[in-house]
């Protein structure tokens, strides 16, 4: 992606113009057109910073309403021993600081904290892999594992496999050549699936690829694809 | 977005067994323990189980790992399926458990899914999972054995108010390895023979395991009695990955020449607890290991079951596999 992240000072204004308005909108634009940043990375940076200068407004809804409505202050601290909210993730090599709900899944921490929407929710109850991503190097569902329970391990999404050039990672270049994916919402979970296979096995038989890619579904049928593709992974490797 | 999350609880993640027993006992009936929570986030995402307390056993690195022991092996309860799938040791004693563990689910739930939480998961039945009030949760009433109740799925055995199934593919493997199992609490210690670890009704509808608030399974034990045996296990389920199985079998067995010396046998997905089939193991025990005697003992297996609407399948389907394991092995 061409262009820098906007930030914070960019996108909340560094003050007022002469008449007593917000500089707000003009430096958005500028900034959007100077940078040449893409509306995507624009929507990216306002998750990014947001998410450390409040993480409130993230959390209308469930946790909020309950801290109201129960003794239990759950939503605000952490109870004796519970979980400190706000941890360090190490997520494609980056540390990344979030505030992480005791409640709240890898999947959703990844997309909606960390602007990583490379992993896909397809049905957010560990039955489609679509959410795949690389713990330690081992592939799991985020939708089905406690963003919590990853602290201090090494977490790889869709976004952290391409090489520091931007060049694409091996995989995902033979699934390109190959023509794998359709439509493409699972195809983030298939390759993640795919890499964490190569890592384990570099040579695999096309059924070894069958039993890896096993939890991950296509709704388009594109599998016979995907396999093509990661056998084409691992000839070109 | 955050609207339709799971409702909030406190997050526990103790770092030795004996803060998680105090934690386990201390959060009573609020409390869950947790491991690698493909069956609790399911209950939790559904709004159907609304636990004050997740205790989340994964740091627990004493509960990892496979042992050998004097006698057997010993393996923790958080130990993942995809590792005793791998395991040296497992693949060379006791490849039952392997080939079991291996079918289980799909290759990124058998990363994070435990034996302890395969074995101890609750049961399937989708009346039970919509948080229904039957027998089971609690209630006086049963959705699946009705006539227009969607069964196929259910019980062909000891139905006792609740039809629904044991759903683990590695339980009757270990009943078939004679296993046992470990379990902790605040007053210690106790352990449960395979078969006495599953419950049924008679003894509690609300549970499949003898596992209470404030029980922790800490391992599972297998003697080295069918170590190196001639094992088989299949298991049959709609698609190939991920569902559960309509029936499934594990067998061990001991042959001297063609003749079957012993055997142990047992089925799941036709019980609410995994099956020992102790009427295959008289029929068989002793006979010669051939197509007659594979034949018999899929026929015996049937005996006593009573099918339900849709589940008439499951018969024919018991029968074969256990004729399999006699005569594939």
């Amino acid at each position: 992606m061409s262009g820098k992240l906007p930030t914070k000072d960019m996108v909340l204004g560094s003050g007022t113009d002469a008449a007593g308005k917000s500089e707000i909108t003009t430096d958005l634009m500028i900034g959007i057109s100077r940078f040449g940043a893409s509306r995507r990375d624009f929507i990216k940076g306002i998750i990014a910073t947001g998410a450390s200068v409040s993480a409130g407004f993230m959390l209308s809804g469930c946790s909020q309403e309950s801290a109201q409505t129960t003794s239990s202050n759950a939503a605000t601290a952490p109870a004796p021993g519970g979980v400190e909210r706000l941890i360090s993730l190490n997520v494609n090599g980056e540390v990344r600081r979030v505030d992480v709900l005791p409640n709240e899944t890898l999947a959703m921490t990844l997309r909606y904290k960390l602007g990583l929407t490379g992993t896909k929710l397809g049905c957010d109850r560990g039955e489609c892999g679509a959410c795949t991503v690389l713990i330690d190097d081992v592939a799991l569902y985020s939708c089905s594992t406690l963003t919590h329970s990853v602290r201090g391990r090494s977490v790889t999404t869709i976004e952290g496999l391409q090489g520091p050039d931007g060049a694409l990672h091996p995989v995902q270049q033979a699934f390109v050549d190959e023509l794998g994916p359709q439509c493409g919402f699972c195809t983030p979970g298939q390759v993640m699936a795919a890499v964490a296979l190569l890592k384990v096995n570099p040579k695999p038989t096309r059924e070894d690829a069958r039993k890896a890619m096993s939890g991950n579904l296509c709704r388009c049928g594109a599998y016979d694809n995907y396999l093509n593709s990661v056998m084409r992974a691992v000839a070109q490797a | 977005m955050f609207k339709d999350m799971m409702p909030s609880f406190e997050l526990f993640m103790p770092s030795d067994l004996d803060n998680a027993v105090q934690l386990a006992k201390s959060s009573g009936d609020g409390g869950w323990c947790m491991a690698g929570g493909n069956d609790s986030l399911d209950w939790f995402k559904d709004r159907n189980k609304r636990p004050v307390a997740v205790i989340d056993l994964t740091g627990i690195e004493s509960l990892k790992g496979i042992r050998e022991t004097a006698d057997g092996i010993e393996i923790g309860a958080l130990t993942t399926l995809t590792e005793i799938e791998n395991n040296p040791v497992i693949l060379e004693k006791f490849s039952l458990l392997a080939s079991a563990a291996g079918r289980v689910a799909s290759p990124q739930i058998r990363n994070s899914g435990t034996i302890g939480g395969n074995i101890c998961q609750d049961t399937r039945c989708w009346y039970y999972r919509a948080g229904l009030d039957c027998y089971r949760a609690g209630g006086e009433t049963c959705y699946a054995d009705t006539p227009e109740g969607m069964n196929r799925e259910h019980c062909l055995f000891a139905a006792d108010r609740c039809v629904a199934v044991s759903p683990s593919d590695t339980a009757p493997a270990l009943v078939a390895l004679d296993a046992s199992m470990v379990v902790m609490n605040s007053d210690g210690e106790k352990i449960y023979k395979a078969e006495e670890f599953f419950i049924g009704p008679d003894i509690d509808i609300t549970r499949m395991t003898v596992l209470k608030k404030g029980d922790i399974l800490t391992a599972i034990r297998i003697p080295n009695t069918w170590a190196g045996a001639t094992f088989y296990f299949e298991k049959v389920a709609d698609r190939n990955s991920w569902d559960f199985a309509l029936v499934n079998v594990a067998a061990a067995m001991k042959l001297n020449g063609d003749v079957i010396e012993d055997i142990r046998i047992a089925t799941g997905g036709v019980q609410c607890v995994p099956k020992r089939l102790t009427v295959v193991e008289e029929v068989v025990r002793g006979s010669a290991r051939n197509e007659e005697t594979a034949k018999l003992a899929g026929k015996s297996a049937s005996r006593g079951a009573t099918p339900l609407n849709y589940n008439h399948f499951k018969i024919p389907l018991l029968e074969n596999l256990v004729m399999r394991a006699i005569r594939d092995a």
